[in-house]
């Protein structure tokens, strides 16, 4: 179970600093504690927050560009990430004024507070002798007139967004009291081309579409990828023999092999969260059943249901204990639970319609799915398939992943008879619902952890 | 020679009513699979057009119009009664031509989840293969692929366009 939380380390406020200090804020597995249902509180306000560009005190030029222009961007990605949560209001950095060294550490409340702004973010950018950049960050509530975090990244220039949204993640961690989430990666399927030939390539960018990557060109099919839980390799689907296959591509290498030797179709693949276990599903004779298979490769696959019927799809429990996936054995696509070993299988889904694309949120609260009754929506219901709701509401959702904080979640939409895709981002509450920005079309999409 | 020209004829005929419905309603079109590669045609030195015994054109001119594929209805993958006369006609072909092989492709309408499809994709095929076989091809000619959703032959999003995507294609092979 990979959980992060940022550990912020505050410094005294006292010893009249003439200039900030840092700590490197530090990601660490939190407790493992028992899953809780969290209520979302849906009233819950916007809060204005008030992001002027950085201050770059000295301009120096860094192969990602000049400090000063560096200072500004990185108030614009903490806004955009803060904005595309849905739970700020950030103000600026366009049309505010340029803020001094000496205000990042003591801030003109009066000001701010004159802006409508209910809480400050200041910083600044400065570039190291060993060509590194400190980027520090400070967030202040203009109520109380307190410094409420401060942190500070040393980074190599080419990451310098990586300072960016680890500092919107403290902020939004800070301020909502959720795990933090936009400092990480997805995969994703870019698609273009005529409905009946549509070309899809395996993708991946950060979480808010920023350096993105092709990986494959197209030629062959690509489908379902998910980046491991350390980020060096992507699982997916690919029709480069012909037929589906699964392979594990490296992203340093560039090289992929197949996770088994068998000439079955394999399809659905998912890692363990210690990225150990690769589940799949594989088709023999026309029969598809769950099987999961060493990651390292060269095991013999276990297969975990042998019902007549499709078993297919799955995604484990944080603790990797347990195993939600699909069964139309029923009669129809419906979402069961078993143990790893294949042990203890059980219906859990109930509601109206069909269920199908289960996924296990990383805090093992809540399970998201496709629910198909008429129109494809995205839902969430308890592992024990109470609490079932719908976030959202168009002809064709399908395919939730989970944000590593496992309180957003993104889906693909496809539109009625163009059959063009897009990449959707929706939060719990369901209000919070964007396209993502990406090249071209996009489809099955996969969120990874928190990068360390 | 004159069964060469007859069939050629009606390939024809079906070419030319494609192309004609084509331009009015696109949904009502199911498309000669021109999204399947059916390998490179051989080219025995006949005069243009002239179908190759044996060739996927000759197979396609013997099953007729949409005898390559039989239709499913929506999660189903049974072999019905239609689909059983459409195979049948496949088979004897296939009794012509015993050194041939072939691929059953298996294909979902849009409104399925993409790894359902793909499970039931394989079905379909399979349960294509299986009447096949137990026509007395051998099982060993044919493979099978699933498509799940992705290639349908109608592009539309109604009922009819996805009657057409609810199929299992035979392709021959060299």
């Amino acid at each position: 179970m990979k959980k992060y939380t940022i550990l912020s380390l505050l410094l005294a406020a006292s010893g009249g600093l003439a200039s900030p200090q840092f700590a490197i804020a530090q990601t660490t597995p939190a407790d493992d504690s028992e899953p809780e249902l969290i209520e979302v509180d849906v009233e819950a306000r916007v809060r204005k927050v008030a992001v002027p560009s950085f201050v770059s005190p000295t301009s120096a030029e860094t192969p990602a560009g000049n400090t000063n222009a560096l200072a500004r961007q990185i108030a614009e990605v903490i806004a955009s990430d803060l904005r595309g949560s849905g739970l700020f209001e950030p103000i600026g950095p366009s049309g505010l004024r340029a803020i001094t060294l000496g205000e990042v550490t003591a801030p003109e409340y009066g000001y701010w507070k004159g802006r409508n702004a209910d809480q400050l973010i200041e910083g600044f950018i400065k570039a190291g002798a060993d060509g590194n950049l400190t980027v520090g960050c400070y967030l202040y509530d203009l109520g109380t007139t307190q410094e409420v975090t401060r942190l500070g990244f040393v980074v190599p220039p080419k990451e310098w967004r990586r300072a960016a949204h680890k500092c919107a993640d403290a902020i939004y961690s800070k301020m909502t009291g959720e795990l933090p989430f936009f400092d990480s990666r997805i995969a994703y399927i870019a698609e273009t081309g005529p409905k009946g030939k549509r070309v899809k390539r395996l993708a991946i960018m950060d979480s808010d579409g920023a350096n993105h990557r092709f990986i494959t060109n197209g030629q062959a099919t690509a489908l379902t990828p998910r980046f491991s839980p350390n980020y060096k390799s992507i699982l997916y689907l690919s029709y480069q023999d012909g037929n589906p296959r699964i392979y594990v591509y490296d992203v340093d290498s560039g090289k992929q092999r197949l996770i088994t030797a068998s000439k079955n179709p394999t399809f659905a693949p998912r890692w363990s969260p210690d990225g150990q276990t690769i589940l799949y599903s594989m088709a023999v004779g026309g029969n598809t059943d769950v099987y999961k298979i060493t990651a390292a490769g060269g095991g013999t696959p276990v297969r975990l249901t042998t019902a007549p019927g499709i078993d297919v799809g799955g995604s484990f429990s944080p603790d990797g204990k347990q195993v939600v996936f699909e069964s139309d054995r029923g009669g129809n696509q419906q979402v069961y639970v078993m143990s790893a070993d294949g042990g203890n299988q059980k219906r859990i889904s109930f509601g109206a319609g069909r269920h199908a694309t289960p996924e296990w949120s990383p805090r093992g609260d809540l399970i998201a799915f496709t629910r198909i009754a008429g129109d494809f929506r995205v839902g969430v219901m308890s592992p024990d398939g109470s609490g079932e709701r719908m976030l959202t509401d168009s002809w064709q959702d399908e395919a939730p992943t989970w944000a590593p904080n496992g309180r957003v979640i993104q889906f693909f939409r496809t539109e009625k008879n163009s059959g063009k895709t897009g990449i959707w981002q929706v939060d719990l509450t369901g209000r919070n619902e964007r396209k993502l920005p990406t090249p071209v079309d996009g489809s099955d999409p996969a969120w990874g952890p928190v990068l360390p | 020679m004159t069964k060469t020209m007859k069939t050629l004829a009606l390939v024809l005929l079906a070419t030319t009513a494609l192309a004609a419905c084509g331009k009015k309603k696109i949904d009502n079109i199911p498309p000669q699979a021109d999204n399947t590669d059916y390998g490179t045609p051989q080219d025995n030195g006949g005069g243009a057009g002239q179908i190759i015994p044996g060739s996927q054109e000759d197979f396609l001119a013997a099953v007729g119009m949409n005898g390559d594929r039989i239709f499913f209805d929506t999660d189903r993958f049974n072999v019905d009664t239609a689909d059983q006369a459409t195979l049948q006609s496949q088979a004897q072909w296939l009794a012509r031509y015993p050194n041939k092989r072939i691929v059953i492709e298996g294909h979902c309408d849009e409104r399925g989840t993409r790894d359902y499809n793909l499970a039931l994709g394989e079905r379909r095929a399979n349960a294509a293969k299986n009447y096949l076989a137990s026509l007395g091809v051998d099982a060993s000619r044919i493979q099978t692929v699933s498509y799940g959703k992705e290639r349908p032959a109608a592009e539309g999003s109604n009922e009819q366009a996805w009657a057409q995507n609810r199929r299992a294609v035979t392709i021959t092979v060299m």
